[in-house]
């Protein structure tokens, strides 16, 4: 309340400012500016204090941060000892347990060092991640849009291309695509871009068609504003939240996607910092019995902390997606 | 309805058209189609047989034409893993990976609903808040991580389940598995072994849960979400108005109605089961489709994968056909046209 009071006070002294210093057209005016922007700040500071208020959203943001910093200070928590930082250092040992020998999280399948794999694999997911994701909203974005304005024949053929890419389960399309092309991390991400990219298509389609039909389209088709300028600065901007949202969680999805599939085979190669090849590098050990200066243990860390890593990660960017959902659709919180 | 049903089936037509122009391309892309068939021991002379009989030499056109005629007349290769025709393999190892998925969405079905129903009426109170905790980590768990951190705790901590199989060793070794409809459980009751029906079920119960809990968890947030909606519908209020007790107005009136978005989650849902199949059954030793195909994964076998493929795709599409049809049980003002 405090902040939107200041809002306003502002917003006054910027209109009693305003007819003082009629500045022409082609100069910058920072007042016309803020004068302009004064909502979206208001708007903006209003979804951060609703985000602040959310606990879910706090706790969702908080593991996304811990996996962006993991990623970010790899090189500082655990330097690469070889050219390619995707190789875990190892030291061709039996597993050793967590603690031991300077290896916080233990070491795995070939004395590779757990922590090592779990620093690096946060670089990996969020990479997969992010390419997939982003080239999969391009590009339904692109196909979506064309198809809900343009609508006719190019919108039945688009959809019906989404439809045949949707009738396959996500994970076995992928499998599918990825069996057939050489195994390598890029390969597998164009294989998970082919299978996701249909269901962002049909999400924007179906904004594009119910936004086109508002009465602000209209109006901006009858003062003659052209084509390509309302659907590119009145109909996507306004269709876009949902997308938002989608894209969020889905984060934490193609992380499960590809973490399942490097599982199978696909993929980085075994002993590489991917913590569904972790997983399964791990089963190797898992449950057997190891032991380290005299005492014995049993290999559970190896198949645990990278499975937690995931499930960190994945949890993270759903809880967030659910927050930005909260926040973005203005029907839901009035 | 029967002319909806035959209008939805003859659009099934061109999806799996569709589907089987991606799954030949898929053949045709990269590397030799013919690689499957060829070995090292074959004469020039053999090979070319095998070029003649397959219609590699052909144009791609009539090549995709060959192979849909092959498609159809259920000629789907080879499959090195199997050892036997691909639609053999299917027809094989489709009884344990039915068994396990029927298991599994009816264990999603019935969990997913009674949670999401329970949550929404103590909506806020500690149950509510640990259901969402729950459904939470069911849609972020890799399937294949939750199966062996639950091997772990029930075989190796607890000793309570077995760690993977339909059945255990002895039956195997006895040859004593009956097969008859190729439903251990059934055929175990069909043959009346009670005790080979305990072990069937004991063996399931790992691979069940493991593949059902990421569909409970999506079915209890969508049932909670629109028990929610449905509960605050004024039909709702004229019930409790008119007395009638609070377990009939949950149960009957509000459930049916809440159940209509549920549907529509479960079919689509059933894919990712179908896919989580294949990570669930390659941890426990399940000796089905899914185990069959990562293992095909594993010996480049395209010809056992992609036939998974077309299996899956027209199981998924039939079973979401089902689902609409049965929108019109559920909510009346739908009219199937």
């Amino acid at each position: 309340m405090a902040e939107d009071k200041i809002d306003k006070s502002q917003k006054k002294t910027n209109d009693l400012q305003a007819p003082a210093s009629p500045a022409p057209s082609f100069d910058f005016d920072p007042d016309a500016l803020m004068r302009e922007l004064a909502p979206r700040i208001r708007e903006f500071k209003n979804s951060i204090s609703l985000f602040r208020e959310n606990i879910t959203a706090l706790l969702g943001l908080s593991f996304v941060i811990f996996i962006i910093l993991l990623a970010v200070f790899a090189p500082m928590i655990s330097p690469p000892t070889s050219a390619d930082p995707m190789y875990i250092p190892r030291d061709f040992k039996a597993p050793k347990p967590p603690g031991a020998d300077g290896h916080i999280l233990g070491t795995g399948n070939w004395g590779t060092d757990m922590l090592y794999g779990i620093v690096w694999g946060a670089r990996t997911s969020i990479s997969i991640s992010l390419f997939v994701v982003l080239t999969g909203v391009l590009i339904g974005l692109v196909v979506g849009s064309i198809a809900g304005f343009y609508g006719g024949k190019i919108d039945n053929l688009m959809m019906r291309i989404t439809d045949i890419f949707l009738s396959l389960p996500a994970l076995i399309l992928a499998m599918a695509i990825a069996s057939i092309l050489e195994r390598n991390l890029e390969n597998m991400m164009l294989a998970i871009v082919i299978v996701w990219w249909p269901s962002y298509a049909r999400l924007i389609r179906a904004q594009v068609l119910s936004i086109k039909e508002n009465t602000y389209v209209e109006a901006a088709r009858a003062i003659g504003v052209k084509k390509n300028r309302i659907l590119f600065k009145h109909i996507i901007p306004n269709s876009i939240s949902p997308l938002i949202v989608a894209a969020t969680m889905d984060i934490g999805s193609v992380v499960l996607v590809a973490a399942g599939l490097s599982y199978i085979g696909f993929g980085v190669s075994t002993g590489s910092a991917e913590w569904g090849r972790m997983v399964s590098d791990g089963q190797a050990w898992f449950l057997s019995t190891v032991y380290w200066e005299g005492r014995e243990y049993t290999a559970s860390w190896v198949v645990l902390f990278p499975g937690l890593a995931i499930l960190i990660f994945t949890m993270g960017f759903s809880l967030l997606g659910d927050a930005l959902r909260d926040i973005l659709d203005p029907r839901m919180r009035r | 309805m029967a002319n909806y049903i035959i209008k939805r089936l003859l659009l099934l037509i061109p999806v799996l058209l569709g589907v089987s122009i991606i799954v030949f391309s898929l053949t045709r892309i990269t590397g030799n189609p013919a690689a499957g068939y060829i070995n090292e021991k074959m004469t020039p002379s053999q090979i070319e047989m095998v070029y003649e009989k397959y219609h590699f030499n052909d144009p791609v056109l009539d090549q995709y034409g060959y192979w849909l005629k092959g498609i159809v007349q259920l000629d789907w290769g080879w499959s090195k893993t199997a050892a036997m025709p691909v639609t053999d393999a299917i027809a094989y190892y489709f009884p344990a990976t039915l068994e396990l998925t029927l298991i599994s969405i009816s264990l999603a079905i019935f969990v997913g609903i009674y949670l999401g129903i329970a949550s929404s009426v103590r909506r806020n109170k500690p149950f509510d808040h640990a259901t969402r905790v729950i459904s939470l980590v069911g849609v972020s768990l890799p399937v294949f991580w939750l199966a062996l951190i639950l091997q772990f705790v029930f075989y190796y901590y607890f000793g309570l389940l077995p760690s993977g199989g339909r059945a255990s060793n002895t039956y195997y070794l006895a040859q004593t598995l009956p097969d008859i409809t190729g439903l251990l459980l059934v055929d175990s009751l069909l043959i009346g072994n009670l005790g080979l029906f305990k072990d069937v079920l004991w063996h399931l119960i790992m691979p069940a849960v493991t593949l059902s809990f990421g569909t409970i968890a999506i079915v209890t947030r969508i049932m909670r979400n629109s028990m929610l909606e449905v509960l605050s519908l004024d039909y709702i209020k004229t019930a409790r108005a008119k007395g009638l007790n609070e377990r009939s107005i949950i149960w009957k009136h509000a459930r049916k109605n809440a159940m209509i978005p549920t549907t529509t989650v479960i079919g689509l849902s059933f894919g990712g089961l179908l896919g989580g199949a294949v990570l669930t059954e390659s941890i426990f030793s399940w000796p089905g489709l899914g185990r069959w195909s990562a293992t095909s994964i594993k010996l480049f076998d395209y010809n056992s994968v992609l036939g998974f493929c077309l299996m899956v795709a027209v199981i998924y599409v039939v079973i979401n056909l089902a689902v609409d049809v049965m929108y019109a049980y559920l909510d009346p003002r739908v009219r199937l046209e």
